[in-house]
């Protein structure tokens, strides 16, 4: 027994002990690891890179007032997105249709526009998040009563929901012109050097951050994810908890879809095409595991910044169409297999010191 | 205990029938337990007990029959029913969330709250430390459930059940993967459990456990109510008689068989953190039990053996020559065939017909130019079918239609097709209702007895005892006895089984 032992003590290293014992360290210091090990600094610091090189290659990439907005504004609708998307992978499930979500709610703004002349905006936004959010309520009703995986359910409602876009607007497009100067100057207006659409971003962030970090509704999501099963035994509410996931993702994607509008001005019926696997994208390399469980909005977030950064960075950078897709590819396959390596590498760590034991 | 018998039970089922398609699970179950007592439920594997315990639950709804909990009768539709209403149930195999921290396990849906609703973290952990303190555990609270010991997950189960603050609490097996000084402890926990006026049911398949802790004692057979008894006033003997109720040699038709030459050679198999150091042999003829509790690696060296796991290092001969790691297909060709837990999922098409379920393994030889016929099939198929007593009106029928034992002769006659020398069968007779199992015992013995090497997993220790001609038994990961037939008792399977975990800690 005693070479089990001392075999045990080398074979345990202090990574290894950290994580069964994480209550030894003061508050303050167990913050400050989990926060320096995590995957949402490691994108950052990815993130902080990228900004730098573009910058020392082109200084106007930060360094002047449209720079500045630019790098905060072109990704507040991924963030948004990406943090619906967050919430519905944490629960094991997949959302497709948020880019036709946005497509149809955009177009909808548009016409409320040109229909209803004189609507106040605040109205708009609401009948935006509605739609949104009831679109969403059909992917959940779906999954959850259906029983058909997600991935397959969505993916419908992809075709479904764009369809419905394609029909109603047909060859139509909503120009800047149709819009009330009031709205369109939401989309490039700064409060502060700070873009209003990023703030929005930021508040919903927080909110749906602090809400699944301190709420029980907001845990059951992450335990669904981890194992559906043991869910069901637990009494968790499944299917509930997966219809607000799918709930939540739509209305974000409908409050994108105002957002839209504003930000661009002109609507036509093939808007948001593809960014769904932008915001799917985002989410597997801000660090949520695809199957599930574990990882956060923030990392998300940082995931959709970077995404978006990125695209923006390489073509200053001199760097080829091709190589501009392919770098975005390697990313995504590389936060991929990182997860799986970590992930295996934490298990077996935490088995092989249960064996020392 | 016996002066609450006065007072209203705390859980009363009369006559309750479920039924699982073609299975007859449970046909009239009765259990009555009162408040302050810790009430024995035992019965073979297969008895109804599981089952029982999960309508009681609320993961399955009964047929039939009544089902009264503090008077009052009761129908649950899901766990969240059963758990408002005081129902706590550590189930044999624990459920747990590995992505979150073991405290999350504990108080998931539950957890204390603070002004608006927020999640109290700090009051949880030290809630958590405090039941961890009650049961004499030291588990850091903030770790992740990711790589616990059973050992140590059934203590998390136990933890939820306690903080609960249930009036009925259901322990299936709980001890069947601790260690003594564990059990001591989780009886001494039960124990003040009972004090306090609650109830608890107790399923175990040790009896000095039963007879240790439970005051009373209820005996299910065949899905059947049978007796209940003070503890007291009964004999380890008089409940093993209630229990089986027949002569065990009429289970298990073992008939000796000539044993050949070594047929699989297993050398120092390793896999980290899984098993360690695994040497045996199987021979011709003979049938090997590996015998363990639920976790002890027992599944996972089979797979390692038959090429779906890897392993570090070790190496597997089948007749002397080597077969290459990490490589089904080339165990098959070398002459293995295994036969999983869970046939359904993993042994059996359960779509598709007996005839191509059969002709399955077979497929690449039965096929002319790459084509494969429906004719071929069957006509490959019939034979073992046939042999194997198969009860299927034709052999078009689909394969999930059929009951447990005839689901698993279709598995076997597969990789009989196959022509093996060597088969693995992990728990050949799970969720086979009791008199099919008969069948599938005599089959594998006669297999036997036609110079097949076997290599049989089985958590039923009667199974183990009454089939093989040696016994292994794994205990953590490692190989801790090798018994003859006639070394073999339950005494000596169990104490294997469990002695390494008592040595170390």
């Amino acid at each position: 027994m005693s070479d089990t032992s001392t075999h045990a003590e080398e074979s345990v290293d202090r990574e290894t002990a950290a994580m069964l014992r994480p209550s030894s360290k003061s508050p303050a210091a167990r913050m400050l690891t989990t926060v320096l090990r995590s995957r949402e600094i490691a994108i950052a610091g990815v993130l902080l890179a990228v900004i730098v090189a573009a910058t020392v290659k082109t200084p106007t990439f930060l360094f002047s007032s449209n720079g500045w907005r630019d790098l905060l504004l072109t990704p507040s609708l991924l963030i948004l997105l990406a943090v619906g998307e967050a919430v519905v992978i944490i629960t094991r499930n997949v959302d497709l249709s948020v880019g036709s979500t946005l497509a149809l709610t955009a177009y909808l703004t548009g016409r409320l526009f040109v229909d209803q002349a004189g609507i106040p905006v605040v109205a708009v936004f609401a009948i935006g998040l509605l739609v949104g959010a009831v679109l969403g309520l059909v992917n959940g009703l779906l999954v959850a009563l259906g029983r058909v995986p997600s991935l397959v359910i969505t993916l419908g409602t992809l075709y479904i929901y764009r369809g419905i876009v394609l029909t109603w607007a047909g060859s139509n497009r909503i120009n800047a012109s149709d819009m009330p100067d009031g709205f369109l100057s939401l989309g490039t207006k700064t409060i502060l050097s700070i873009p209003v659409l990023t703030m929005i971003a930021v508040v919903v962030l927080v909110v749906v951050g602090y809400f699944l970090y301190t709420h029980r509704a907001g845990r059951d999501m992450y335990a669904i994810g981890s194992d559906p099963d043991a869910a069901k035994l637990y009494g968790l509410k499944v299917r509930q908890r997966v219809c607000a996931a799918f709930v939540l993702s739509g209305a974000l994607a409908g409050l994108s879809g105002v957002l839209y509008a504003a930000r661009y001005g002109t609507i036509s019926s093939g808007a948001g095409t593809g960014i769904e696997l932008q915001a799917v994208g985002a989410v597997v390399i801000g660090g949520v595991a695809i199957f599930g469980g574990s990882g956060t909005v923030w990392g998300a977030a940082i995931g959709a910044l970077l995404l978006v950064t990125i695209n923006r960075a390489l073509p200053i950078l001199g760097i080829q169409d091709f190589w501009q897709q392919a770098v975005v590819g390697a990313l995504i396959l590389g936060a991929i297999i990182l997860d799986r390596t970590l992930s295996a590498r934490r298990s077996r760590k935490l088995i092989e010191a249960r064996d020392a034991s | 205990m016996a002066s609450d018998v006065a007072s209203t039970p705390t859980l009363e089922l009369r006559d309750v029938a479920k039924t699982f398609g073609p299975v007859v699970a449970l046909s009239s179950a009765a259990i009555t337990v009162h408040p302050g007592s810790i009430h024995a439920l035992v019965g073979e594997n297969g008895a109804g007990k599981s089952t029982l315990i999960k309508i009681v639950a609320g993961v399955h709804r009964r047929d039939s029959g009544e089902f009264r909990l503090g008077g009052q009768t009761v129908d649950f539709s899901s766990t969240a029913e059963s758990k408002a209403a005081g129902v706590a149930v550590i189930y044999q195999e624990p459920t747990l969330f590995p992505d979150l921290s073991v405290t999350e396990n504990i108080f998931m849906g539950r957890q204390p709250l603070s002004s608006g609703r927020r999640i109290d973290r700090a009051a949880m952990y030290a809630e958590a430390e405090g039941l961890f303190d009650r049961l004499g555990v030291h588990i850091d609270p903030r770790r992740p459930a990711l790589g616990l010991s059973i050992a140590d997950q059934q203590i998390i189960e136990i933890a939820k059940a306690i903080s609960l603050d249930a009036r009925l609490l259901i322990m299936d097996e709980p001890t069947a993967a601790l260690s003594g000084v564990e059990v001591d402890r989780l009886f001494a926990v039960a124990r003040s459990l009972r004090d306090e006026g609650r109830a608890l049911i107790f399923i175990s398949h040790r009896f000095d456990e039963v007879f240790d802790l439970c005051d009373t004692v209820t005996v299910m057979r065949d899905g059947r109510y049978i007796s209940t008894k003070q503890v007291a006033d009964t004999t380890v003997d008089e409940m093993v008689s209630l229990m089986v109720g027949r002569e065990v040699g009429e289970l298990f038709p073992k008939t000796p068989a000539p044993i050949g030459d070594p047929v699989l050679t297993v050398e120092g198999l390793t896999s980290a953190g899984v098993f360690h150091d695994i040497s045996f042999e199987v021979r011709a003829g003979e049938i090997l039990g590996l015998a363990g509790l639920v976790g002890a690696g027992r599944s996972e060296i089979a797979r390692a053996v038959f090429g779906v796991d890897r392993y570090d290092s070790g190496q597997v001969r089948l007749n002397g020559v080597p077969v290459p790691p990490r490589n089904p297909r080339a165990a098959i060709r070398a002459g293995m065939a295994f036969i999983p837990e869970d046939r359904r999922k993993q042994g059996l098409v359960t779509e598709a017909s007996v005839a191509r379920n059969v002709a399955g393994v077979i497929r690449s030889s039965l096929s002319k130019a790459g084509f494969l016929t429906a004719r071929a099939e069957s006509r490959a198929a019939e034979p073992w079918a046939g042999r194997l007593e198969v009860k299927t009106g034709a052999l078009d029928m689909d394969a999930a239609t059929m009951s447990g034992g005839n689901q698993q002769k279709v598995v076997i006659a597969k990789w009989l097709a196959t022509h093996p020398k060597l088969l693995i069968i992990d728990e050949p007779t799970r969720g086979i209702d009791v008199g099919t199992k008969a069948e599938v015992h005599r089959l594998l013995s006669e297999l036997a007895g036609q110079g097949l090497a076997i290599l049989m997993i089985s958590s039923e220790l009667p199974e183990v005892l009454g089939m093989v001609d040696r016994v292994l038994v794994v205990c953590e990961g490692r190989l801790t006895a090798n018994l003859d037939r006639d070394e073999a008792t339950p005494e000596t399977v169990m104490r294997a089984a469990t002695h390494s975990l008592e040595t170390q800690r």
